[in-house]
């Protein structure tokens, strides 16, 4: 059966756009058939992020309207056999999106996607709230600062009150924190929340952890997801989210300053 | 980091331990308003305009909560009046 994922977090370019791209991907190389979908219209980005922009004819709301079918409007990644991107509309208004609309191109993968992976807009507004109302599960993504945290919390009320599956009464939606652009030098200077911090007040399971990194700024400029990057901390901390998504027991890494030795703490980049 | 940030980073105030618990305080206030029903945000500000009618107050001074006791749903209100401030009919 399969899974619809919302990628979400209240709060503007925490790294959900990075995440969906990763998450997609990591699913995809473990061999599941993913298909990532762009709700952000009018702010189309995944494309970019996704190394797909070029190849874009149809969108999301195309599909919606009616305008194209969805086997026009997927791109088959580039790399990946059984990786799929829907871009959203660069130009429409976001009133294109309906709860209607959404439900049936949702159902139409379906049934031949194992996962689902939505990439929601900031906000808490339609687009936000289409992009979770059908999740089974979400990963909600927060930086190590007040007002993410906050507009975290204030998306957990939504997805416990206002999806599909607690207007219906079901099993409430699998909820997973994935802590971005954690700085563990500057945690350990008390400057950041740490990730015990962060998990104390959102109480909800820990997926994963991922460092702040050059990394991520190299594979959005080369159109290519992080976490193919394995050389790197943030490539590998979305490989081990991946397996703990799919229930394997993976440590935490990148947890903990690296140890500079005295000479390197006193002149920094000269020593 | 240079010699200078080595000192200085000992006695610097840690911002992150006060940023956790202003996020602990707000974020318990802020789910105990949102585990009630929709309405009760609105029944807070129409009872605040018109307890501003006789008493300068602000929002954060009215307090309503829906609770449960026994068999009942059970409305309570805690309003905190400034002192000093006799009523004063607008
Ligand atoms: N782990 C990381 N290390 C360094 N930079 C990061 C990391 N994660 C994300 N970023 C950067 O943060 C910025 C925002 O990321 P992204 O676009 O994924 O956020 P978003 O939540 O999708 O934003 P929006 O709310 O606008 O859709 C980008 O410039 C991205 O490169
Ligand atoms: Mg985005």
């Amino acid at each position: 059966m399969a899974k619809v994922i919302v990628v979400t977090s209240g709060k503007g370019g925490v790294g959900k756009t990075t995440t969906s791209a990763a998450i997609s991907t990591g699913l995809a190389l473990r061999g599941f058939k993913t298909v990532v979908i762009d709700f952000d219209v009018g702010l189309r980005n995944l494309d970019l992020i996704m190394g797909c922009e070029r190849r874009v004819v149809y969108d999301f709301v195309n599909v919606i309207m009616g305008d194209a079918n969805l086997n026009q409007a997927l791109i088959k990644d580039k790399q990946l056999e059984n990786l799929f991107i829907l871009p959203a509309s660069q130009t429409r208004d976001k009133d294109a999106l309906t709860q209607e609309g959404v439900e049936k191109v949702l159902n139409e993968l379906k049934a031949s996607f194992d996962f689902i992976v939505c990439d929601s807009p900031a906000g808490i507004e339609r687009g936000a709230h289409l992009a979770m109302y059908f999740a089974d599960e979400a990963i909600v993504v927060t930086n190590p600062e007040v007002s993410s945290v906050r507009d975290s919390d204030r998306m957990l009320g939504l997805l416990s009150s206002k999806s599909r599956r607690a207007e219906t009464g079901q099993s409430p939606v699998k909820e997973h924190l994935l802590l971005t652009r954690y700085s563990p030098e500057r945690v350990e200077r008390g400057e950041m929340l740490s990730v015990e911090d962060v998990q104390e007040i959102l109480s909800i399971p820990l997926l994963g952890v991922i460092p702040e990194s050059q990394a991520v700024l190299n594979a959005s400029n080369s159109g290519r997801p992080v976490i193919l990057d394995a050389e790197s901390t943030a490539g590998q901390a979305y490989a081990d989210a991946v397996a703990r998504f799919l229930g394997e027991n993976v440590d935490h890494r990148f947890l903990t300053a690296e140890k500079k030795g005295f000479l390197k703490r006193l002149f920094g980049s000269v020593a | 980091m240079s010699l200078l940030d080595l000192f200085r980073s000992r006695n610097k105030t840690n911002t992150a331990a006060i940023a956790k618990e202003r996020l602990q305080i707000l974020v318990s206030h802020e789910r105990s308003t949102r585990s009630g029903p929709d309405f009760l945000p609105e029944l807070k500000q129409e009872l605040l305009a018109v307890i501003r009618k006789y008493y300068p107050i602000e929002l954060d001074q009215v307090k309503v909560q829906l609770g449960k006791q026994d068999d009942c749903s059970l409305l309570e209100l805690d309003i905190v009046l400034p002192v000093n401030v006799k009523a004063d009919v607008a």
